[in-house]
């Protein structure tokens, strides 16, 4: 992609895919490129209108990514018409970017891989460094000329896991990353007061799994991915992963563990890293799988 | 379209912006909140000053909301709210709501507010870390007033 091999502030991290990060300044110098489409991603559904990057348009993870009404992600229908009502072809870079740290631009860039959509990347200290730079924002919304794309079948199989197979996974003590709080991962949290829809019946992990919470591969301050170096002392110095490593990411929604994967394929460099979106609140209900404490 | 909490348990002030989000179409709601978002201004000098104390902060808020309650000589409340994350949109909103929809009303009726009136407001969609730190905004509002209802028993 043009511009990513000289984003430096990305080169210097020492990242194993840097082209799927840029960095603020790359951003604000491309928002007029027309090959660029910026999409920001939220968990506030009030932040994008309340003010986003000129030009930005919003993809919501749950009205715009999900099922209506099925557990499931939107089939190649609906991604087909998601690309065309926010104006991109499968030629069309998506430059991700959203509040909480990415997590919900991970997210939404890992729907996109299960479409194919390779052209694409996180800015890299998402919503908050954008503002924290006192960068502009606005509260226009883009006029979109609508596209035709199309889309392959969605692929499950390469960077999505499911309970059966992730119950293999286990069975075969392959490596396992829950990245949700260390209170969930004990099973000391249960389910969220007043959210039973979301809850589960039993606490603790899959038997094996790692507890390493998502938000550790950030800077908090800007919100930016750690360095390459610092991200491998965590999930190779202190929980033993390996670039060749199978390994299964999840949270409770499959939300969290998507910046994971991220962090896990793009900037480390794994080879084979799936996201159980199913995640705890199907394992934590399922009866009679494991469950560790 | 998410079916609104009886009327009979909200606050007649809260009750009518549940109704009328209640038949709002996704935009309206959006449009909505943020008008209640842009009013927002943080709990103003003589009430609270940073840093703010633990017992105000709002339980499970990533947003880092706080909420103050002042007597009226009436025996209801003002409420008063900050919100230290910039990006507490949604939680911006809720403050407004909550301040102009409770304050001056009578305890028992802010205490009878169900949680439930967070997804009656802000949709199914609202995510299920955003529903909780906006329930516990409201908890927050709840527990003022409970504290001033059991003062009262006692005196």
């Amino acid at each position: 992609m043009k511009g990513f091999d000289t984003d430096l502030e990305i080169q210097k991290k020492g990242y194993a895919r840097p082209e799927v990060l840029v960095s603020t300044e790359w951003l604000a110098d491309h928002l007029d490129d027309p090959t660029v489409r910026v999409i920001e991603s939220n968990e506030d559904l009030l932040l994008y209108p309340a003010g986003h990057i000129p030009g930005a348009v919003h993809v919501d993870w749950a009205h715009d990514l999900n099922d209506p009404v099925r557990r499931d992600y939107i089939q190649r229908s609906g991604f087909e018409a998601l690309a065309s009502r926010i104006g991109i072809t499968p030629e069309t870079t998506c430059v991700f970017y959203g509040d909480r740290n990415n997590w919900w631009a991970c997210y939404a860039f890992w729907v996109f891989q299960l479409f194919g959509h390779t052209r694409a990347a996180v800015v890299d200290g998402g919503r908050i460094k954008w503002e924290k730079e006192g960068r502009p924002m606005t509260r226009d919304v883009p006029k979109i000329a609508p596209t035709r794309y199309t889309a392959p079948e969605r692929d499950d199989t390469r960077i999505r896991a499911f309970r059966d197979e992730v119950l293999e996974h286990m069975r075969r003590r392959l490596p396992m990353i829950d990245v949700r709080s260390p209170q969930e991962f004990t099973g000391e949290r249960t389910h969220m007061p007043e959210y039973p829809q979301e809850g589960v019946l039993r606490g603790g992990h899959i038997p094996g799994a790692r507890s390493v919470p998502w938000a550790r591969a950030s800077n908090p301050e800007d919100g930016t991915f750690r360095s390459a170096a610092e991200l491998r002392a965590i999930y190779e110095g202190e929980v033993g992963l390996t670039p060749g490593d199978d390994v299964v990411a999840y949270c409770r929604i499959g939300e969290r563990s998507s910046h994971t994967w991220f962090v896990l394929t793009y900037l480390l460099g794994y080879s084979k890293v799936r996201n159980y979106d199913g995640s705890w609140t199907e394992w934590g209900n399922s009866v009679g799988l494991p469950i560790e404490r | 379209m998410t079916e609104p909490t009886s009327p009979a348990r909200v606050p007649p002030t809260l009750a009518e912006v549940v109704q009328r989000l209640s038949i709002a179409s996704r935009e309206e709601r959006t449009e909505t909140l943020l008008e209640y978002a842009d009013r927002f201004e943080s709990v103003p000098p003589e009430v609270a000053t940073r840093p703010f104390s633990e017992r105000h902060r709002a339980p499970y808020c990533e947003s880092e909301a706080y909420a103050w309650a002042v007597d009226r000589p009436d025996g209801t409340l003002d409420f008063h709210f900050a919100v230290e994350n910039p990006q507490g949109i949604s939680a911006m909103a809720w403050a407004v709501l909550l301040s102009e929809t409770l304050s001056g009303r009578p305890l028992d009726e802010v205490l009878a507010v169900p949680p439930e009136v967070v997804r009656n407001i802000f949709g199914n969609e609202v995510s299920m870390g955003k529903g909780l730190g906006l329930m516990g905004m409201l908890d927050l509002v709840k527990h003022e007033a409970r504290l001033r209802i059991v003062r009262a028993r006692r005196a």
